[in-house]
């Protein structure tokens, strides 16, 4: 019932051409410090499914990616995340590009065991059009046309959450779970970090059990790492990084990707990397976001 | 202070806050600064039933300012509204949203998610499609277009078409244009709807001192008008004081490039002076 992993043993369960999926939503409580120790990793040809920021931005410019999932991919603040925009202009990775509402759709599908899910989502829009994959259906029940969102089905789940015990028990104090409870449920293997791991005595306290949005089942693995989705937010924990989102697309019209990588990413552990941005002192102080 | 000073986004904004007048009970969602500080401005006067986020996870019984808060200010929350239950609600049809597309075609159909090139490679990769399929498919949408240009007012079809609109070829088996629902087309230039014949994108009134033809020369396709075509009001000294409390860092006044002012015709006046 021990879960915790190193983040090196944890990401050495995805392998070449899987299909992972990343919770968190834009510049927003991303599993950052699992994604850097992915770049770290020889695999290639993944196919990844995000509600996209700097995760998914990375994961392109690094050679990670066959093919994007998406409904977007944005840092907010910086509305057009400069990596995937090189990747898609350069035609160097395949997407397949649906609704922020068909992916939760596909996510639950997989969590139920279901090959689709009916939806009107998407009709009369290029995304039939651009998704020869996706198919329509004939309801039973009336004479319309349903698009048949088809299941998501994860090889792999990359999240971070606030706080979780040694037996997968994930707590997520953030204003906002998104939908990282489908992406847990739609895995075959769950890959949690969290910024800080507590003893399993901790949810038997007041209400913290109510922000536990998934079942201990559902978590194969567990890395504590404080910090771990620097740079973006674990509201209420810290912000996003906005100095360091700045660097970092300013790279994307400079030096380009090598040199983000040479400097915070390739030969360093996450000790390296966080002492480099400040140290875990300073993530914690990064203010949170207004909106 | 007269009715007349008043900026180009202030006159837009309050144009915009028509858009939600009489929508009831109904989840009001404002993109961007100006369409959020219109929701707002309706929620506050003429449709206090509307329903709105704190942009983040929660239901406000009150629209947040939409300038000059901190994190750790408070808010009325009336109940928690993470994004998987916004689709709950999106997929209900309760919701009017107003959103700032970067192609609108002739049929209403817009794009946010890539420009130019092929769509394996294009020119310009965006947003991406986001939400829009699915808002556009089940409620209410109004279009904000902060500079009306034949760029965003396309020829043909969006490059990419990220919403349903009133394109008989690519209508759904099983429904009719009517399911379709496009409220208010607020520019820089005029208000407009689709109500012109077979959902024909429409001019409802023009900002002072715009004509049909300065509209119709920045569109790519052929504009219908109302009969009695009008120009869009002035705000109220009540709306302008409530729009101020709403945004008291003045905000409103970054958006548009040079902050116009709402009647081009007073500018006219001074330069003639």
């Amino acid at each position: 019932m021990d879960k915790v992993r190193s983040a090196r043993e944890a990401v050495s369960a995805i392998t070449d051409g899987m299909t992972i999926g990343i919770g968190g939503w834009g510049p927003r409580r991303k599993p950052m410090a699992l994604i850097r120790e992915l770049l770290r990793s020889p695999v290639k040809d993944l196919t990844v499914v995000a509600y996209g920021g700097a995760d998914v931005g990375l994961l392109c410019a690094a050679g990670k990616v066959k093919r994007v999932i998406f409904a977007f991919v944005s840092l907010d603040f910086i509305p057009l995340e400069p990596y995937f925009r090189k990747a898609r202009e350069s035609g160097a990775i395949e997407v397949s590009e649906i609704d922020e509402g068909m992916m939760l759709l596909g996510l639950r599908a997989a969590a139920w065991g279901v090959p689709y899910i009916p939806t009107k989502i998407g009709l009369g829009t290029d995304v039939v059009r651009l998704n020869p994959q996706i198919k329509m259906v004939d309801s039973p029940y009336d004479d319309k046309e349903w698009l048949a969102m088809p299941a998501l089905k994860l090889d792999v789940a990359l999240i971070h959450v606030s706080r979780a015990d040694q037996r997968g028990v994930c707590q997520i104090d953030s204003p906002d779970v998104y939908m990282d409870d489908w992406f847990a449920r739609a895995a075959e293997t769950t890959i949690v970090s969290c910024d800080e791991l507590v003893d399993s005595a901790h949810f038997h306290q007041g209400d913290n059990a109510r922000s536990v949005f998934w079942e201990r089942n559902v978590t194969q693995m567990v890395v504590p790492i404080a910090g771990g989705a620097h740079p973006s937010s674990c509201d209420p924990l810290y912000g996003f990084d906005m100095g360091h989102f700045k660097e970092y697309a300013a790279s994307a019209s400079g030096d380009g990707i090598g040199a983000y990588l040479e400097k915070y990413v390739s030969a360093k552990d996450e000790q390296t990397y966080q002492s480099l941005v400040g140290g875990i002192d300073a993530i914690r102080a990064l203010p949170l976001p207004v909106y | 202070m007269t009715q007349q000073d008043y900026s180009l986004a202030e006159l837009m904004t309050v144009a915009a806050a028509e858009a939600f007048r009489g929508n009831g009970e109904v989840l009001a969602t404002g993109i961007g600064l100006l369409p959020r500080l219109a929701a707002s401005l309706a929620m506050k006067t003429f449709t206090p039933e509307l329903m709105m986020t704190d942009s983040q996870s929660w239901l406000l019984s009150e629209p947040n300012n939409v300038s000059g808060r901190a994190a750790s200010d408070q808010q009325a929350q009336e109940s928690w509204m993470g994004f998987s239950r916004i689709f709950d609600n999106v997929w209900s049809g309760k919701r009017h949203a107003m959103v700032g597309p970067t192609q609108i075609d002739a049929y209403g159909q817009t794009n946010i998610s890539a420009l130019g090139g092929e769509y394996t490679k294009p020119k310009i990769q965006m947003l991406g499609v986001r939400g829009f399929p699915g808002n556009s498919i089940c409620h209410a949408n109004s279009f904000f277009v902060p500079n009306h240009s034949r760029r965003v007012f396309v020829p043909g079809e969006c490059d990419v078409v990220c919403s349903i609109g009133y394109n008989p070829q690519r209508l759904p088996r099983g429904y009719s244009l009517d399911d379709i629902d496009i409220r208010l087309v607020i520019s820089n230039l005029c208000v407009m709807d689709w109500g012109g014949a077979n959902h024909q994108l429409r001019v409802v009134s023009l900002h002072p001192g715009v004509s049909f033809d300065e509209v119709q020369d920045n569109t790519s396709f052929d504009l219908a008008q109302v009969d009695n075509l009008t120009t869009t009001p002035a705000p109220t000294a009540e709306q302008m004081a409530i729009m101020a409390t709403l945004d008291p860092a003045n905000s409103r006044a970054k958006q548009l490039k040079d902050n116009p002012v709402g009647d081009r015709r007073r500018l006219e006046e001074s330069n003639n002076v």
